[in-house]
């Protein structure tokens, strides 16, 4: 650190005022939809790091997640760069190809009720393919969010037999054209981030912006750690399974409606 | 004592390889110039002579910061270096890594030095996201 | 007291020899041909996927890396266990072993999506990762074993070879318990995720090895017009009953132990009735040509007489291997993970749900066999340099009070 201490303190003190100013601002809206709530909930600087102080979830709520519409995926692809917006990945086959996030309809084989929802990195607090990577790239942030050091990977996709989710995906081709927030490269690889880059400037995932501009406000996200947070007040009144909760791996993701 | 042979051979060699001397300059490599100076006083975000012995350290260092803790400054971070250091041909295309008129690999390809950062992160400036761009 | 029986380097300077070295190395040009070809393009020009992400270089390599540890069983027996009669073949045991795991480790580093990468793998380590310790049993392996060959050639040394020889037994079982633990320790996969898979693959890897290093004194001793005696011989090829018998026999325990369970029956009928490719590779190439088949010859006393048909035994034991690890890695894959139990998946642009087919390419394919003929060739470059191979392994070098029966 090349900064004297003090100023770093001045800047801290600064940021809290700034904070409890925009907390007060936003007390008027505690009704507001979580988009507001949690923008406002986690401001950090640049120069702070992640903190175990927080941690990243997304609750969905199937029964509000419409059967054929794919914001959330189109959304997520715009974003990063990867699917029909990112032209470089064209030699792969459609099985070879990288898919961060997807739509699943499910039917019950007992009761015939049908529904959709998104499926992607489940963040989860011990992520099976951290505990098998070889090199320490694929890696949890200290706020939960599960990540691949795309620099010290080898691409041996141990991480990929690991996963229970299929969340992960090998590239299998160069690529150009990447976003500048979200590298991809030739042998390496890759899953959803949660948007880090959007949630460390305060932002929220691409998919929950594009669920809520549709309307239908089937995905929250938020700080599963505030138990003020939206998503927290949410998932304490109604609940939210994970997905092979038999694995327990305690999943930053969770999902409500799946019946 | 030196001896007059001594003195005539040593300033022959000279003359003779004075066109050498000469030539080296044509062989340096071009780097193109910046879009802006991050800092009047140094020219670049730190002392040019600094950055050019050490941006590898500075970029290490952020790219570890930046992905294990989220920490998004700046300073030394390789987007920035990319937005202003590579810049559009006559034609208004962006060179590429690898080419000589590239900013990184004008330099990298005289020095041989082979380096991987461009296999994953995009070599040309863009647009950046909308709320990515709202860094403090 | 009857006198050592000395070993000499083969001449190595016939036709066949240099046509067998032309052959295993023009396997091996054209498995880096392979390699530049894949990692120039990118693994889309092979079979594998994001849904089957490990495909035939991982069969191969994980075959011979098993194989290796097995490979390594008779310099054990003879050292470790003090059996003398095996004391002549334990120096080729040793040389095989580690050619056989630099071959599967060629493998699986060049299938790499980052093969040059490889110095962070020796750099960076995740202690809780199976593949951390694995590099880790990996290197300690050809540390041990070298150490193991040089008490055993080093007159002086000889003193030291019983230590070295537990200390490589050990080892090799930690190896191969490191090896089935890839997959053991798997949480997600209907396949995997069972304890079972270490001692699996230990007596995989006794028998795969036995198999390779009879296939290989054979052949050496054929072509090099020295003799094997019945005595050796035959304990080699009961031995190698006994080990396929064994492997059987826990394979039918891990698929009963999955039957009984019904989140696993899914898994199983896939494997055992309607998988296709996967349940032929089982009941046609892992049980009948890999198990039944040898059984009978090597156990038929009008069949095991026949040192042709007993090679054959060895050789079909190899394919049984390959088809049953083939089976594991491909199989296990292939079968979709239960994300949602109790539901169909009915809408799903990532294949969710549904059996995942592979066609492996050429191109991966002889990337896997010139591991194989990297580990060949080392033997057949080894016994030539080194003092390897006994001058005989004739009954009445090796057992003087050995009776044919």
């Amino acid at each position: 650190m090349t900064q004297p201490v003090n100023t770093n303190e001045t800047k801290t003190d600064l940021y809290r005022r700034q904070f409890l100013g925009k907390t007060a601002a936003a007390a008027g809206f505690a009704l507001a939809p979580g988009m507001l709530l949690t923008e406002i909930a986690h401001a950090k600087p640049a120069d702070e790091a992640v903190s175990t102080k927080n941690r990243w979830g997304l609750l969905i709520n199937t029964n509000k997640c419409a059967s054929g519409c794919t914001a959330c995926v189109t959304a997520c692809q715009v974003e990063n760069g990867w699917g029909e917006i990112n032209k470089s990945e064209e030699l792969s086959r459609a099985s070879q190809k990288a898919v961060w996030i997807r739509k699943v309809k499910l039917k019950d084989k007992q009761t015939g009720h049908v529904q959709s929802l998104p499926l992607l990195c489940q963040h989860c607090e011990k992520p099976p393919c951290v505990d098998v990577c070889p090199t320490g790239a694929s890696f949890k942030r200290e706020d939960g969010i599960v990540l691949v050091d795309k620099h010290i990977c080898i691409g041996c996709r141990y991480c990929m037999m690991a996963c229970p989710y299929k969340a992960r995906s090998f590239i299998h081709e160069t690529i150009k054209n990447q976003k500048v927030h979200a590298p991809r490269g030739k042998g390496t690889v890759e899953s959803c981030t949660m948007c880090a880059h959007r949630v460390d400037n305060d932002g929220i995932p691409a998919c929950v912006e594009a669920c809520n501009a549709e309307g239908h406000q089937a995905m929250y996200f938020g700080d599963l750690k505030d138990s003020n947070s939206v998503i927290s007040k949410e998932l304490a009144k109604n609940g939210g399974q994970q997905l092979r909760a038999d694995l327990d791996l305690n999943t930053g993701v969770r999902y409500q409606g799946i019946k | 004592m030196l001896s007059h042979k001594t003195i005539i051979s040593t300033l022959l060699s000279i003359l003779l390889f004075l066109p050498v001397f000469a030539q080296a300059d044509n062989l340096m490599p071009t780097v193109p110039k910046a879009k802006a100076k991050a800092n009047p006083e140094t020219l670049c975000v730190r002392d040019v002579k600094v950055m050019r012995t050490n941006h590898m350290e500075f970029l290490m260092h952020q790219r570890d910061e930046t992905m294990r803790k989220g920490i998004r400054t700046k300073k030394d971070s390789l987007a920035e270096c990319i937005t202003c250091h590579v810049s559009k041909d006559d034609e208004g295309k962006f060179a590429s890594y690898g080419d000589d008129e590239h900013f990184c690999s004008s330099c990298h390809n005289y020095a041989a030095v082979k380096i991987d950062c461009f296999d994953c992160h995009n070599d040309k400036p863009t647009a950046a996201s909308k709320t990515g761009s709202t860094v403090k | 007291m009857k006198k050592n029986i000395p070993f000499i380097a083969i001449e190595g300077r016939s036709s066949g020899y240099y046509s067998l070295l032309a052959l295993l190395g023009a396997f091996i040009l054209a498995s880096l041909g392979a390699f530049y070809y894949m990692e120039h393009h990118g693994h889309y020009v092979t079979g594998m996927d994001n849904q089957i992400v490990w495909g035939m270089p991982h069969v191969f390599a994980v075959f011979l890396i098993v194989a290796a540890s097995g490979a390594l069983n008779v310099a054990s027996i003879s050292s470790a266990f003090n059996k003398k009669a095996y004391k002549p073949l334990a120096r080729l045991s040793g040389l095989l072993a580690l050619a056989l795991l630099a071959g599967g480790l060629m493998i699986l580093v060049l299938d790499l999506g980052r093969p040059e990468r490889l110095v962070i793998a020796m750099t960076y380590y995740n202690l809780k990762s199976i593949f951390a310790w694995n590099m880790l049993l990996y290197n300690g392996f050809f540390a041990i074993v070298i150490v193991y060959i040089w008490t055993m050639m080093q007159r002086n040394l000889g003193q030291y070879t019983r230590a070295a020889g537990i200390a490589a037994f050990i080892w090799r079982l930690a190896l191969t318990t490191g090896t089935g633990s890839i997959f053991g320790f798997l949480v997600a996969r209907q396949g995997y995720d069972a304890a079972i898979m270490a001692p699996m693959f230990i007596l995989m890897s006794f028998s795969f090895g036995l198999a390779v290093f009879l296939l290989v004194l054979m052949a050496s001793y054929s072509w090099t017009e020295r003799p094997i005696g019945d005595a050796i011989f035959n304990r080699l090829k009961n031995l190698l009953g006994i080990f396929v018998a064994s492997v059987l026999f826990i394979v039918a325990i891990y698929h009963l132990t999955n039957l009984y369970e019904a989140q696993h029956q899914g898994f199983e009928a896939f494997i055992l009735l309607n998988g296709g490719i996967y349940t032929q590779m089982f009941w046609i190439g892992q049980v009948m040509i890999g198990g039944i088949i040898p059984l009978i010859i090597f156990y038929t006393p009008s069949l095991a007489k026949s040192r042709g048909l007993v090679g054959l035994g060895a050789l079909l034991v190899i394919i049984g291997g390959l088809a049953q690890v083939y089976g594991i890695i491909i199989g296990g894959q292939a079968y979709p993970m239960t994300l949602f139990p109790g539901k169909e998946v009915i809408e799903t642009t990532f294949a969710d749900g549904a059996i995942a087919s592979y066609t492996p390419t050429l191109a991966e394919t002889l990337l896997g066999l010139g591991g194989v003929a990297v580990a060949l060739f080392l033997v057949a470059f080894c016994v030539k340099i080194m003092n390897f191979l006994p001058a005989s392994l004739a009954d009445k070098d090796v057992d003087p009070h050995y009776k044919a029966s």
